[in-house]
């Protein structure tokens, strides 16, 4: 009796092993077994900000029941988004359509797991240029549609502004900056705000002015470079700008510029909306190149691409569904949700025409460059972190500049080869 | 396994009186075998369990790290799962990185500095709650708070005290009239105020342990001290600290392996900066695999597994002390 319950439990033991491990391995079977009858499609995106009832889960779920499905849709954390694409096509089963981040696009596509747009027929005839060239190869074929871009400007505090006697308008260079960011700090107030972090968000920031300086991210230690770098570090050490911009995301950097006390702030289209919240009156200027005029700026935003399936047929529903999302009507309520500039001139014609105050914006991704343009590819990431880690060597006074980008392009050059 | 059952059997059979039936005698042996499969199977089916879980979530991963680490994984090699071997060769790249020996010399000072700290500051005050005092109790409890803390809780409300612009502490030392201090972004600065938050964090183990420890001391010792005229240092030099020893060491050795790992509280608080004064071999893994827009996993699981190794070789060297102990 003793001997029979023991087998008996000894039984259940094998049984709750067995079932638990093929419940594991179940776990991407019964995913893709659901998507392959053709009534589930997954997708997803970066706004884990947005959940069911935001206006973009519902258009999601709209484009999807228009394409004769039913959507499955994930958000998660943008920096999660590019290494979970990758685990999921390797085990393959990666969504069927996924939001990602324009840089991550590259790697993406270097690892063999988006189709080309050319390839599912959607067409982008009517898209920017340069915005979805960040997105673009170096062979010219283009794997994703871009929903919408942002960029970077600089914010500005009227009040504070004016109580150090400063003119917007006057400021035309870097060195009328630094004028200006002196006048403010002489009247008592901070200069500026940015993000100079030891991730993408710190190369982010500083391409406006490693570009505007005239610099080019195949050589990093060129004098233009040295040149934007010593512009930042002059910031830190004269205390124009606060030394935590080595900590600073560009939230955190919003944050400190919304409590009133800094003139500027380095920050993004995305900001719009808090900028009406701050209780100040605020303004917005392109950044200053170096020698005059506005800096060419990076690209943000998202692309919608259709990753690579074992069933080419699930496709044709891909395709709607992107067409539908990327459509003229359903892209100017996103774009107006999320803060972003539109990516076709027919939506950023309604944009500003609804609302005056994206027209610097629109200006300003017009003349934005995407980082992986150029031919750069898969090198940039390797060539970013390099970068962002020689600004913060640089303003932490752990090197100079110039030793700073020396070590960026010799770690970069290497990470090449 | 076969041969020490026929063993048994023969030893058994012949001791077995003559009386017993033939039948008897013709099915026991069967019926025992019968019995003797069984019940190594049931064995078996008990281990099971145990089994399937070490291999799922101990042999599995780690040799898959063993594995990436072994091989030249680029993004398209990882999603086609057709990476060529490499042998040694990222263990060579993550060696001859020039982020590597400042990532081992930071290891090292994080753990052993932590260490101390966190162990002499945990005896203190396991020998000063000991003495039984009105309060004890709560404060003691109190001191249990960082432990209680989610790790992304107590890292984020150090990184806000010692924020350089607005930190608390820098306003404290303003108060005192101490000029401000750049604790999480200056090179200088960056690995001390890591350590400070760790140790801050891993002083409520070393006291739970090291009060547990104490309560397994004899009072009459220190009574009979005590009667012999023995100073407060001399009943702690002589009678604690000897006594305390097993656990001592149980301490110092778990703190260690613990310390060795941490990875979150350096990623909250510094990201590993500026510019990597801050850096640890786990940062610095974690950086290479998922820090960037594009992963590097080889390397990655490379500098993991030399961790792995290095945590591992503290590991035998508990297990040699506590046998030590035992024996």
């Amino acid at each position: 009796m003793r001997n029979a319950r023991r087998t008996l439990i000894a039984a259940l033991a094998v049984i709750g092993t067995l079932a638990s491990a093929t419940a594991c391995g179940g776990g991407s079977n019964s995913l893709h077994s659901s998507g392959a009858s053709g009534k589930t499609y997954t997708f997803w995106d970066p706004y884990p900000q947005f959940d069911a009832s935001s206006a973009w889960a519902k258009l999601v779920t709209k484009c999807g029941t228009e394409a004769g499905v039913k959507i499955k849709r994930t958000g998660m954390d943008t920096s999660d988004l590019g290494n979970k694409a990758l685990l999921a096509a390797q085990q393959g089963n990666a969504p069927d359509v996924m939001l990602v981040d324009n840089p991550v696009v590259s790697t993406l596509v270097e690892a063999g797991i988006l189709n080309q747009t050319a390839a599912l027929g959607l067409k982008t005839g009517s898209i920017q240029k340069n915005i979805i060239d960040a997105g673009t190869t170096v062979d010219g074929a283009s794997y994703g549609v871009p929903i919408g871009a942002n960029t970077l400007a600089l914010y500005y505090n009227k009040k504070v502004l004016s109580a150090a006697h400063v003119d917007p308008a006057s400021i035309k260079d870097w060195a009328s900056l630094t004028a200006a960011l002196k006048k403010v700090k002489a009247a008592g107030k901070k200069g500026i705000t940015f993000s100079a972090i030891n991730t993408e968000e710190g190369s982010f920031q500083f391409l406006p002015w490693f570009w505007g300086a005239g610099a080019d991210l195949t050589r990093l230690n060129s004098s233009k470079a040295v040149a934007a770098l010593s512009l930042w570090k002059q910031w830190v050490d004269a205390g124009y700008a606060p030394k935590d911009v080595l900590q600073n995301t560009q939230t955190t950097s919003w944050q400190e510029f919304a409590t009133g006390q800094y003139a500027f702030s380095e920050n993004g289209t995305w900001q719009l909306g808090n900028a009406d919240k701050a209780g100040f009156g605020y303004g917005v200027i392109s950044i200053p190149a170096r020698n005059g005029g506005s800096a060419p700026v990076p690209t943000g935003g998202e692309f919608v691409t259709v990753p690579v399936q074992k069933d080419t047929g699930r496709y044709e529903v891909s395709k709607k569904i992107v067409t539908c999302l990327t459509s003229d009507a359903n892209l100017l309520p996103t774009d107006t949700t999320l803060a972003y500039v539109g990516p076709t001139a027919v939506v950023q014609a309604e944009q500003v025409k609804r609302n005056p105050k994206l027209k610097p914006w629109v200006a300003a991704v017009a003349s934005a460059r995407g980082r992986t343009s150029g031919g750069l590819g898969t090198k940039y990431p390797t060539i970013s972190q390099s970068m962002w880690t020689a600004v913060q060597d640089a303003l932490s006074g752990g090197k100079s500049p110039r030793a700073a980008l020396d070590a960026a392009q010799k770690a970069a050059a290497k990470g090449d080869g | 396994m076969t041969l020490a059952r026929v063993d048994r059997r023969q030893r058994r059979s012949p001791a077995r009186p003559g009386a017993a039936g033939l039948d008897d005698r013709k099915g026991l042996p069967a019926l025992r075998r019968r019995q003797g499969r069984r019940s190594r199977l049931t064995a078996l089916a008990f281990v099971a369990p145990l089994l399937a879980y070490l291999t799922a979530f101990y042999v599995y991963p780690l040799y898959r790290n063993l594995d990436l680490s072994l091989r030249d994984y680029t993004v398209r090699s990882f999603v086609a799962g057709d990476a060529p071997f490499s042998g040694l060769d990222n263990f060579r790249t993550v060696l001859d990185d020039p982020t590597f020996g400042p990532a081992m010399r930071h290891t090292m000072v994080f753990t052993l500095v932590s260490i101390v700290f966190q162990y002499a500051a945990g005896l203190a005050l396991a020998v000063f709650f000991n003495r039984h005092f009105r309060l004890a109790p709560t404060l003691r409890a109190l001191f249990l708070i960082p432990w209680l803390l989610p790790l992304i809780v107590s890292a984020s409300t150090w990184s806000w005290m010692l924020n350089s612009e607005s930190g608390v502490v820098n306003y404290a030392l303003h108060l005192a009239g101490v000029a401000p201090v750049d604790w999480l972004t200056s090179p200088h600065w960056a690995l001390t105020s890591v350590i400070i938050a760790n140790i801050w964090i891993g002083i409520p183990f070393n006291l739970v342990i090291l009060y547990s420890g104490l309560q397994n001391i004899p009072g009459e010792l220190y009574e009979a001290a005590s009667l012999d005229g023995a100073s407060a240092w001399q009943q702690f030099r002589h009678i604690t600290f000897p006594l305390l020893r097993p656990v001592s060491a149980i301490t110092l050795l778990l703190g260690l392996v613990y310390t060795l790992k941490v990875f979150d509280l350096i990623w909250i608080m510094t990201k590993g900066g500026p510019g990597g004064a801050s850096s640890t071999l786990a940062t610095w893994s974690y950086q290479l695999g998922f820090g960037t827009l594009l992963p590097k996993f080889g390397p990655g699981a490379a500098v993991g597994n030399i961790l792995i190794l290095i945590a591992l070789a503290f590991g035998l060297l508990y297990i040699r002390v506590q046998r030590r102990q035992e024996a």
